[in-house]
């Protein structure tokens, strides 16, 4: 196989392992940019998404954003943004959060909202004030649902980071990009393998979270 | 603003043909997926035990980066709108067999006890019964699975100007037309909207039966 021979050939150089271009550099930031737009596009989705849910209200609204943050080209953006605003962290942050809130902002609404009503009939009925019937019985059996629209953005973000290289970003997506320009097949085929397997890694870790945070009642039931 | 659709010659299409290129290259993979998600999907419901591989296996597929997918595959197809549909018809492939499944076994056991009895073979049960009832969850699917390509198309850009409309974002960029950069992003979008409503229309279409009225989700 070709791909494995390049990438056998890549990961066996010593040069692609130390350095401002090496690949523990490039994983720090790619996982850093990664995770500083998730925490941006979860402050924005989680509260928006809970109390829309709680309250079951503008859904339709929501579903409109939802078609527009898919129909937006990540990449367009990208571009765009970085025509616009130049070089810098802003220009790549605003297209990742641009992407990452719908899925979080949708997800989390459809899980609260869509829930049995007994059990938040049942809170009430004990007497629960409103934000205890959110925080104590909506989100814990909303979790797995809440968690996976998390997934669907972190996800999201870390492809879209890595083709954030082509505004000159750091990230894994630098070897590809710089591959690509210099006909280097091997740095190519060295970073689409990293950057799969962060992807894979992102979903490994999620499934993880879910397996500690989601109550085993909850579990059991889903 | 020189020219909002006055594109450069380099590109080798005018604002018309990259358009229909766009949409070929976002809509073909789409086909092709749905084509191969139909006949998976009734494997998953006929057989219980194939569904959670399947599901797993497609999970992971769709996690992995366009980027990452489409220079693996140039090593086998070279810089051409095959690499970049390939992926996009497995993209579409793993949004289509999860809402395909749930649509088909949302049939009630009633509808297809009765459908039974009325003498249908298990070929007819599926085209006449199964498939009609799953029109809205397959659509729904389907939606995802078109903007979403659609506005994939552009990152084949960077494999040699493969983008269709991403192209001109590589234009932009060169050429510091930013006027471009804003014409890509706003006609893909654009298409991804308009494909999005045609898909409503064709569910209202094919399901007559269903309330019109706040039934849009």
């Amino acid at each position: 196989m070709n791909v494995l021979n390049f990438a056998h050939a890549f990961f066996g150089d010593s040069a692609h392992w130390h350095g401002y271009d090496g690949i523990p550099t490039r994983l720090v930031e790619h996982i850093t940019y990664s995770l500083e737009a998730l925490l941006y596009a979860a402050l924005i989705g989680l509260p928006i998404g809970l109390v829309t849910g709680h309250y079951g209200r503008g859904g339709n609204a929501l579903a409109m954003i939802a078609t527009a943050g898919r129909a937006l080209p990540s990449f367009g953006l990208l571009v765009l943004m970085f025509i616009w605003i130049g070089f810098g962290l802003l220009p790549v942050m605003i297209p990742l959060v641009v992407l990452a809130v719908p899925p979080i902002l949708v997800t989390t609404y459809e899980a609260i909202r869509s829930m049995d009503p007994s059990p938040v009939d049942a809170a009430r009925g004990m007497g629960m004030p409103e934000a205890r019937v959110l925080f104590q019985v909506e989100v814990p059996v909303a979790l797995p649902l809440v968690l996976s629209g998390l997934r669907t953005a972190a996800i999201q973000i870390v492809s879209t980071a890595t083709i954030a290289a082509y505004v000159s970003l750091g990230g894994l997506g630098r070897y590809i990009i710089d591959g690509l320009y210099q006909k280097n097949y091997e740095k190519v085929v060295g970073g689409a393998t990293l950057v799969a397997g962060l992807a894979l890694a992102t979903l490994v870790i999620f499934w993880a979270l879910s397996r500690i945070t989601v109550s085993p009642g909850v579990r059991r039931s889903g | 603003m020189n020219g909002f659709f006055d594109l450069p010659s380099d590109l080798e299409y005018s604002y018309l043909g990259l358009v229909g290129l766009h949409v070929r290259e976002g809509l073909l993979p789409v086909l092709v997926g749905l084509l191969v998600a139909l006949p998976v999907a009734q494997l998953c419901v006929r057989f219980r035990w194939v569904y959670p591989p399947v599901l797993g296996v497609t999970t992971v597929l769709y996690s992995i980066p366009s980027l990452a997918f489409f220079v693996v595959l140039i090593d086998y197809f070279g810089q051409s709108e095959t690499t970049v549909m390939i992926p996009l018809a497995i993209y579409s492939l793993v949004v289509l067999v999860p809402a395909i499944v749930d649509g088909v076994r949302s049939v009630p056991q009633e509808t297809l006890a009765a459908a039974q009895a009325m003498g249908l073979g298990a070929v007819r049960r599926y085209l006449q019964v199964q498939l009609p009832i799953a029109v809205p969850a397959i659509i729904a699917g389907l939606r995802v699975a078109t903007v979403s390509s659609l506005s994939l198309v552009s990152v084949g850009m960077l494999i040699g100007n493969q983008g269709a409309l991403g192209n001109m974002l590589y234009a932009a960029t060169t050429y510091h037309r930013p006027a471009l950069a804003v014409n890509s992003v706003l006609t893909t979008a654009l298409l991804g909207i308009l494909a999005d409503a045609l898909l409503v229309l064709v569910r209202r279409l094919l399901t007559p039966w269903m309330p019109r009225k706040g039934a849009t989700r």
